[in-house]
């Protein structure tokens, strides 16, 4: 197999006399938003530092990789469903109801006389203190449990998108409702509190750090890895990207739109579930009214990362970029001491001018 | 005609209605292994509902398709994949945020196993593109994107695609339609090699320079149904044009 070069003149070969090869800076990842939108976050960075002696110190940037951890893993899921073109408003509303599920399965399994709490939990001998019969296990079985409701979520959202034709727009806007709405239902308004002999489990896992790095951070890296991978290497990250940039070509040469869009709807919702779960963790509760309006900083952060509303353009470099530079900014404010209000007007004005920004590039290279 | 070869695809009876609206009525059509038909016929004579059809887009309201001597129900376009129908779309079919080799194989991508993981395997892809492009004489690059070329180069990408399996019957919808005039005799060349390898081409084309340069056969359609079904050499252009307008109601 030989490579056909510029410089190669035998006949068989092709020859590309008319059309040259683009620059390594056109293409790929250098040509795209996010390669950009990465530059000013180190600019910023760099600003920042020299602007507050605070903003480079180690508990500072434990606190922002915390707290960027927090959306991040969430707009690594919604990125899947804006790569083909489609948009889930629900992600806010499913934080929190995966989180309540969860803490609410905790606390039930480990309180005895509660249903099915006689397989997981015995009574010390003391009558008072109440013992896990494996250890770990309530943890595994209501972090599923979280975890299966968001993956039901998931499924109603693809299956309205993708079989009934519904808009993604419609579709997860009533889901936003339905879901706060049981979750108010299932809590009855009140916060639920992860609960039981292993809580403490759940606190190291969700507020724990390995030697200073945060345990949400660990996880937003390894699944951004597998992001990366699946997006790029296999042939259901290769149909994403064609559905968002052409649906009806994807259908023709045979790809089953239907089934990649809602697999798509289902990796957000497990997304945010998980994210959901871990934010409990870090609050110590699952409030009612947690993560109200996170939806929009999730896809606040994924556009400006470079995900293309449109369809068709997105990764996980991105999605994180984005996260980052939305709570470096926040973070600067605050060390600025700028009245916080001011917080949601720039990030306004950021998303605003990154998509002006690839346009006015689009135009000019 | 010889009995040589059976008949690669047989079409008895099709019709096909959109709610009020017939599209297509009684069209009979045998087509040979090694034949090239043009089908001809005004906008809305039905050409497109008869290719998609036979490509698994929708299935007729009507008549039955034997391909390969057996009786075929095609219900997506994979089915008629399957079975060796490819089609090269008017409007290509290609995405364009994917690069050339990506959209060639789209759908059928090559992969390999890493371990637990099954992977694509790019280079396998891009080396195999770059042969079918070669084969086009076509000057495109497996890993440039399809939105940054020219209407040739998507032209070959798209014909690229019908030559990865082995096909039995390639359709095209207006290949030549937006191409340069080196690239229609490529296209041209490509038929004929098509049908030196006992491949059967349906051509759909409104440019009548191209069905007598390369076609055996002319079916004309017009209001959904079969006017004329004979071999170019005992028809002339104004025979077809006449055909096609109606000034001449059949032959």
């Amino acid at each position: 197999m030989s490579v056909p070069s510029e410089t190669s003149a035998a006949s068989p070969e092709v020859t590309f006399t008319n059309v040259g090869a683009s620059r390594w800076w056109h293409r790929g990842v250098f040509a795209s938003q996010t390669a950009y939108v990465t530059l000013a976050l180190i600019a910023l960075i760099v600003i920042m530092s020299f602007a507050s002696p605070y903003f480079l110190t180690q508990g500072n940037l434990q606190n922002v990789a915390k707290n960027f951890s927090f959306i991040a893993i969430a707009t690594l899921g919604i990125t899947f469903v804006i790569i083909t073109g489609g948009i889930d408003l629900s992600v806010g509303s499913l934080m929190c109801f995966a989180a309540m599920i969860t803490s609410m399965v905790m606390t039930s399994l480990s309180t005895p006389g509660m249903p099915l709490s006689s397989l997981f939990v015995h009574l010390a001998a003391d009558g008072k203190t109440v013992v896990a019969n494996v250890p770990g296990l309530i943890l595994i079985v209501s972090v599923l449990a979280g975890l299966a409701v968001s993956l039901v979520v998931g499924l109603i959202n693809g299956a309205c998108v993708a079989l009934l034709g519904l808009s993604p727009f419609v579709t997860t806007l009533g889901m936003l409702s339905i879901v706060r709405g049981l979750g108010y239902v299932v809590s009855n308004g009140k916060g639920s509190f992860p609960g039981g002999p292993d809580a403490d489990y759940f606190y190291a896992l969700t507020q724990g750090d390995v030697y200073g790095v945060p345990a949400p951070f660990i996880y937003l890296i390894l699944l951004a890895l597998v992001m990366a991978l699946v997006l790029h290497h296999t042939a259901f990250g290769r149909h994403v990207f064609a559905i968002g940039g052409n649906e009806k070509a994807a259908e023709l040469t045979g790809v089953s739109v239907p089934r990649v869009k809602i697999e798509v709807y289902v990796v957000g919702a497990l997304a945010a579930g998980l994210q959901g779960i871990i934010i409990s963790g870090w609050l110590g509760s699952a409030p009612a009214n947690m993560a109200t309006s996170y939806e929009l900083n999730v896809i606040a952060a994924a556009v400006i990362g470079g995900a293309n509303l449109a369809g068709g353009i997105g990764g996980p470099l991105g999605a994180i970029v984005g996260c980052v530079l939305l709570e470096v900014i926040r973070n600067g404010l605050v060390l600025a001491q700028v009245n916080s209000y001011w917080q949601q007007t720039l990030v306004g004005v950021i998303i605003i001018a990154a998509v002006l920004v690839d346009r006015i590039r689009a135009r000019l290279l | 005609m010889a009995a040589a070869a059976l008949p690669v695809l047989e079409l008895k009876g099709l019709g096909k209605q959109f709610g009020a609206i017939r599209a297509l009525h009684g069209v009979d059509l045998t087509i040979r292994p090694g034949e090239v038909v043009g089908l001809m016929g005004d906008n809305g004579a039905g050409k497109s509902t008869l290719v998609r059809i036979i490509a698994g887009n929708f299935p007729p309201s009507q008549g039955t398709i034997h391909f390969g001597g057996r009786e075929v129900h095609f219900h997506r376009p994979m089915d008629s994949r399957s079975v060796g129908i490819e089609v090269v779309y008017q409007d290509l079919a290609l995405a364009n945020n994917l690069t050339a080799a990506a959209n060639v194989f789209l759908g059928r991508e090559l992969k390999r196993n890493f371990g637990p993981l099954v992977l694509l395997d790019h280079k396998g892809m891009e080396a195999r593109a770059l042969e079918l492009f070669r084969e086009l004489r076509s000057e495109t690059r497996p890993h440039d994107l399809v939105k940054d070329m020219s209407g040739g180069q998507r032209q070959a990408v798209a014909i690229a695609r019908t030559r990865l399996s082995n096909a039995k019957l390639v359709m095209m919808d207006e290949p030549t339609a937006a191409i340069s005039v080196r690239q229609v005799e490529q296209v041209l060349s490509l038929i004929h090699r098509l049908k030196e390898q006992g491949i059967a081409v349906i051509l759909i084309s409104h440019r009548m320079p191209d069905i007598f340069a390369v076609c055996d056969r002319v079916v004309v359609m017009r209001r959904g149904e079969k006017k004329a079904d004979k071999p170019v050499a005992e028809t002339s252009p104004e025979e077809v044009t006449a055909l096609i307008t109606g000034a001449k109601e059949a032959a």
